[in-house]
């Protein structure tokens, strides 16, 4: 069943189809999928979608494109884990992470590649193509393949090699630029207008990609037993993830899955990379662009798109926004592996160094239900920490060496 | 003197579907004024009253944005492009 009404300009309401189109004509205003919630609501249900496959298609009346067979390989219904031990750490009391790094290729992009995909192959689309920090490609050329599409990605050339692997192992085009996202964000732009045969799934599908990310939020919510957090904390890079995690709560109230109930969202940066936090804390209206230097290469995006609006949806819920330096970064990679058992990606160093930030500060409180938001796999940005981490100790292998290096130390941890 | 600017899809109705015009002016600004006296409809797209940029509206001249040079009043040289890109795209 679908429940798409059609698009609908977000800045001057003006109405368009709902095809391959992401901007307004008239104001380029971004475009936005309108729905309707009446006739949703009256079908939807806590069991209706529990019925569902346990994947981000269980919330299909929610999304943009409805489809018996979309293109999936099983993204989301990640696990949402209880954090106690890193709770403690940082002075919190109910705290959650929401492990995005176990989806098919390792970040959430697999979230709305696979709405953008399902709904492309919809609109006749041959060819899928993205400009990229890393995890975009990824899971654009992943999702391709599974397709039997063909793939364009285009990517800075400075990418992790992981990425750059992960990406060209599926057979499809990778074309590196000598540039910055944002160079390469242009570029895209501009071949859109080009080829408009190709769906840029971050470009002229957009407006459906975009609603990918709605299913984090939904997905919380049904985790914690059909409840609302008090305050979740969302990596920021184009805003638009932020954006629509807000969206997300809401829509569950609108349909009647939630009560009323107020969502906290607060953004992390890099320091290297932060035109919103920057915003925020000039409380600024306009965004600035910025040139991104920063370890958390997948946040990198200097000129964010929806950077006003994801600024506007953390002042209107009451949070918070803040920016770290790239030694926390690697801190709060060090902190969540240490505490919790998981390996996140520099931007999962983001959200978790900006959480510690901001329980500090008190901006994130002790009595708050929270839910930080890890986006991204570890192995997919190793060379980050190949100079902090590594062997404790190198032996050769005898008794005599092990207990000569490791003999009282292992004593001391035993005992803890 | 003469500088080329890229028209994106969405104002192609204004260059009867040109995606390329040939317009004179010495800066960023006076290019595209420029352009509107020759296809009417392109100002009231790309600034707002005050006569900025509209915040959904990027411009970039030889693939540098103009809001890291002198924005407006960035000088053009003969045979640069300035590009009319639409902001809300990437992430």
């Amino acid at each position: 069943m679908n429940y798409v009404i059609g698009l609908r300009c977000r800045e001057c309401g003006r109405h368009y189809p709902a095809e391959a189109l992401h901007v307004c004509d008239f104001c380029f205003g971004p475009l936005e999928v309108a729905y309707d919630y009446e006739r949703i609501a009256a079908t939807i249900s806590p069991e209706s979608i529990a019925a569902g496959p346990r994947t981000i298609w269980r919330y299909r009346d929610l999304l943009p494109v409805d489809d018996d067979a979309p293109v999936d390989l099983g993204a989301g219904f990640t696990p949402l884990l209880r954090a106690d031990r890193l709770a403690a750490e940082l002075g919190l009391g109910e705290l959650w992470i929401k492990n995005d790094t176990a989806n098919p290729t390792g970040s959430f992009k697999d979230r709305v590649v696979s709405v953008a995909l399902t709904k492309a192959r919809q609109l006749g689309f041959k060819v899928a193509a993205c400009a990229s920090t890393g995890n975009l490609a990824n899971s654009v050329a992943a999702h391709a393949a599974r397709a039997g599409m063909a793939s364009i990605v285009l990517i800075p050339e400075d990418l992790e090699r992981a990425k750059v692997t992960m990406t060209a192992v599926y057979g499809g085009t990778v074309i590196a630029v000598r540039g910055s996202y944002d160079d390469v964000n242009r570029l895209c732009a501009e071949l859109t207008s080009e080829h408009p045969s190709w769906a840029f799934v971050n470009v002229n599908v957009r407006t459906y990609y975009a609603e990918g990310s709605k299913t984090l939020a939904f997905e919380v919510a049904e985790q914690l037993g059909w409840r609302a957090p008090d305050h979740v904390v969302v990596p920021i890079a184009s805003g638009s993830q932020l954006t629509k995690v807000a969206k997300g709560f809401s829509e569950l109230v609108k349909v009647g899955l939630l009560e009323h109930q107020a969502v906290r969202v607060s953004g992390a940066q890099a320091e290297g990379c932060s035109p919103v936090a920057t915003a925020f804390a000039n409380g600024a209206d306009a965004i600035s662009p910025v040139k991104p230097s920063t370890i958390a290469k997948s946040l990198s995006i200097g000129n964010p798109a929806d950077g006003w609006y994801a600024l506007d949806a953390i002042r209107r819920s009451g949070g918070s926004c803040a920016a770290v330096t790239d030694a926390e970064v690697l801190d709060g990679i060090g902190l969540l592996a240490r505490t919790e058992g998981i390996f996140a990606e520099t931007a999962g160093g983001v959200t978790i160094a900006t959480l510690a930030k901001l329980a500090a500060s008190g901006d994130v409180r002790r009595d708050e239900c929270v839910v930080a938001l890890v986006t991204g796999h570890g192995l997919k940005t190793v060379e980050a920490l190949s100079d902090t981490v590594g062997p404790t100790v190198t032996i050769n292998p005898s008794l005599g060496d092990f207990d000569a290096a490791l003999g009282e130390d292992l004593l001391i941890e035993e005992a803890r | 003197m003469s500088v080329s600017v890229r028209i994106p899809t969405q104002l192609r109705t204004l260059t009867a579907g040109k995606g390329e015009v040939e317009v004179e002016g010495s800066t960023v600004g006076a290019a595209l004024k420029a352009l509107d006296a020759g296809h009417p409809g392109f100002a009231e797209r790309l600034f707002d009253e005050g006569g900025n940029l509209r915040r959904f509206v990027n411009v970039f001249l030889a693939d540098e944005d103009v809001r890291f040079l002198d924005g407006l009043e960035t000088p053009v040289s003969a045979g640069q492009t300035v590009s009319i890109v639409p902001a809300v795209a990437g992430g």
